[in-house]
């Protein structure tokens, strides 16, 4: 890479920290207003319990566990990505770890919440610690998350280590200075640091996968353990983990894709990044596929007392229309979509990873309602739905994410500048044209 | 030793006293029947028998329950069901909480909430509940009830609501069926099988093998026996502490 190229990059990548233009501050206060809504939402719920919900004795389970599962799994898809660039060495994921990274905090952040938010004593949250029953996976699952969550926290950390000594030697003085200066704990690039940070972020790369696969496996068995119909089964747990990894990989394609946009990072993450991003979707998008039909046709098949009304539900009685509407438009068709050679890669990337997502959060719902509907004595079917306070804190939650990143990339920079250099080699002088690593194959 | 720890004497320090702490926490935790189990009331084992040939869907019996505990018209801790065969047949069936001997509910709480006593009654201390509702989808009878609202305020004769006896029922946390053991342990029926006109509802002891339905006492396990008994899902393996006896070809149904 040359020195101009070099240094057009650490611009783009640094140039909106600490500022605040008119665009970010309408984000700000959009994404703060509903996130607020959200909030006031909770408060609400809290004040008064929980029949302020559609939720009622026979579904017991709605939105917030379905929006629990779901975050948590995006925040799954980002670290996952990050780490399998990471291990493969890929190259060209430079300008991508970061965002995948942030985006797996983020998610999490909100997704951590939910368990909360769905208990009926919140003020007893802390009985989990106090009291813990280690043979229950609800216990599993806040050991679990609160492993991953310190896990993603220092695997988006250290990273970014060598950039925010970067950045505060980049700036004149103030607050903001001092702050990247203790938090860059006195990184000068010297080799012996260069070996300790590699030898970290090498041990994270490794170890944040088993972290997430296993954070994914206990949220689903706390379905997998019941006698429910469509829950007890063997596969949940790696079912989950690779829908974790789908709606992951295609939020990820989504953050990409918005700030490259917002952040002029066009010469940089180009239609390479996005074609790839899509093999990853893809490829967990047919496998996904795979595990859905093998758990289907084998219950199905046999269509025991407690499946076979159930899957009837499904597929052609009430939840009809949401389960064909998930497999065609928020399954294969993104996937088909995705795949097809030709133009316009970008917007074919983002409508697919929009659809999928869309369609992850469905099949959630279509996992938990459904299974909490049908009847443990089997005359009555449940039902459910959602009211404003749920809706209104899906929202909010939602927001939430969005916003996390936008004022997180003002104070950190949003492509790895020191990842950078090191896929590419220090900078050569002026004259020598080298095509830079990441940008191969970026006229297509 | 003159300087500060090592690193690897400071990580064997510390999971040396890691480990002792959860040896001593986690062992007992993972295990709350240990704990619960009151030795001194080990003299009864309750068990339940429902007559369905005389159940004649009246409801008496959730009525009863729900005057006990003073609950709202929606707690069906006894829930009577109207069953239709596939002959077009009815029937009805009363569905209390089963006591089940290998309980879902009870390993599925993350803070030992629910535990058995020593008479093989499952009992939910609704003071350490947190209301996550993992039981609700783990019995797979649907017999916990969750308090979504505030119930009605009630002065407990006993002082203060015990899991023996939780009225009145806190917001935001699990019930269900106990036995009514606030009674039995007085030497009264529990209120279901007390109000059952028909004498529909035996309560029971497996040890001294008897039932009674207020009218009538019975060998338990000859009646059983004698009747073609079942438990509903039994294949479950949850081990149900509630017999039925079928009247209109259930059995043949099941």
């Amino acid at each position: 890479m040359d020195r101009r190229t070099h240094d057009r990059y650490v611009e783009r990548a640094m140039w909106p920290i600490g500022r605040g233009d008119r665009n970010f501050w309408i984000a700000v206060v959009a994404l703060s207003l509903l996130v607020g809504a959200g909030l006031y939402a909770w408060v609400y719920q809290v004040q008064r319990g929980l029949w302020v919900t559609g939720l009622n004795q026979r579904v017991s389970w709605g939105f917030y566990i379905i929006n629990c599962v779901f975050f948590i799994g995006i925040s799954y898809g980002g670290a996952m990505t990050s780490a399998i660039l990471r291990l493969t060495n890929a190259k060209w994921r430079a300008p991508l770890t970061r965002l995948a990274e942030a985006t797996a905090v983020a998610a999490l952040l909100v997704g951590a919440v939910y368990p909360i938010i769905d208990l009926g004593r919140p003020d007893r949250f802390l009985n989990i610690l106090l009291h813990p029953q280690v043979g229950s996976p609800v216990v599993w699952d806040v050991v679990a998350i609160s492993t991953y969550m310190v896990a993603s926290l220092v695997f988006l950390y250290l990273p970014l280590i060598p950039d925010l000594a970067t950045t505060g030697a980049s700036m004149r003085g103030g607050p903001l200075k001092r702050l990247y200066g203790i938090l860059s704990l006195g990184w000068r690039g010297t080799p012996g640091q260069e070996a300790s940070l590699q030898r970290g972020i090498g041990v994270m790369a490794v170890l944040i996968i088993p972290l997430a696969v296993s954070v994914h496996s206990v949220l689903a068995w706390l379905f997998a353990v019941t006698a429910r119909g469509g829950w007890h089964s063997t596969i949940f747990a790696p079912l989950f983990v690779l829908a974790a990894m789908l709606s992951g990989v295609a939020a990820v394609i989504l953050v990409v894709a918005a700030f490259r946009r917002v952040y002029g990072l066009a010469e940089f993450i180009t239609a390479k990044h996005f074609r790839y991003l899509s093999y990853l979707m893809i490829a967990l998008g047919v496998a996904y596929l795979y595990f859905m039909v093998s758990e289907y046709l084998t219950e199905g098949y046999l269509a025991d007392e407690t499946t076979a009304p159930l899957l009837e539900a499904i597929f052609v009685g009430s939840y009809a229309p949401a389960f064909w509407s998930f497999t065609t438009i928020g399954l294969i068709f993104p996937l088909v979509l995705a795949a097809w050679p030709g133009r316009f890669v970008i917007a074919r990337a983002c409508t697919a990873s929009a659809l999928v997502i869309a369609g992850m959060w469905l099949k959630r719902f279509l996992i938990v309602v459904p299974g909490m509907a049908e009847p443990a004595m089997p005359w009555d079917w449940g039902r459910y739905a959602p009211t404003w306070v749920e809706i209104t804190i899906t929202i909010g939650s939602a927001a939430a994410i969005p916003l996390i990143l936008i004022i997180f990339f003002r104070f950190f920079p949003v492509m790895s500048v020191h990842e950078m250099e090191e896929v590419e080699g220090p900078p050569q002088p002026r004259g020598v044209v080298l095509t830079p690593v990441y940008a191969e194959g970026a006229g297509e | 030793m003159a300087g500060p720890f090592t690193r690897r004497q400071l990580l064997g320090t510390l999971g040396t006293v890691g480990g002792t702490a959860l040896a001593a926490g986690f062992v007992p935790m993972a295990f709350p029947e240990a704990l619960a189990a009151d030795t001194n009331k080990t003299q009864r084992q309750w068990a339940m028998v429902i007559d369905l040939r005389r159940c004649d869907g009246c409801k008496a019996c959730t009525e009863a329950c729900q005057e006990t505990h003073h609950l709202p018209a929606n707690f069906e801790w006894i829930k009577v069901f109207e069953v239709k065969d596939k002959h077009g047949a009815a029937y009805f069936m009363p569905r209390p909480c089963f006591q089940c001997e290998n309980a879902p509910c009870l390993r599925v709480c993350p803070v030992a909430a629910t535990y058995k006593d020593g008479e093989g009654v499952v009992l939910v201390d609704q003071e350490r509940c947190i209301g996550c509702r993992m039981c609700m989808a783990a019995c797979p009878y649907g017999a916990r009830y969750f308090n979504y609202v505030e119930p009605p305020a009630y002065a407990n004769p006993f002082g203060k609501a015990t899991p023996q006896f939780p009225v009145p029922q806190q917001q935001g946390t699990v019930g269900k069926c106990m036995f009514c053991v606030h009674r039995t342990d007085e030497g009264q029926l529990p209120a279901c099988v007390e109000a059952c006109g028909m004498g529909a509802i035996y309560i029971g002891d497996l040890i001294e093998d008897v039932a009674t339905n207020g009218e009538e006492t019975v060998r338990l396990s000859t009646f059983l026996k004698e009747n073609d008994a079942f438990r509903y899902k039994e294949d479950l393996g949850t081990g149900p502490r509630v017999w039925y006896i079928a009247g209109h070809g259930q059995l043949l149904e099941q």
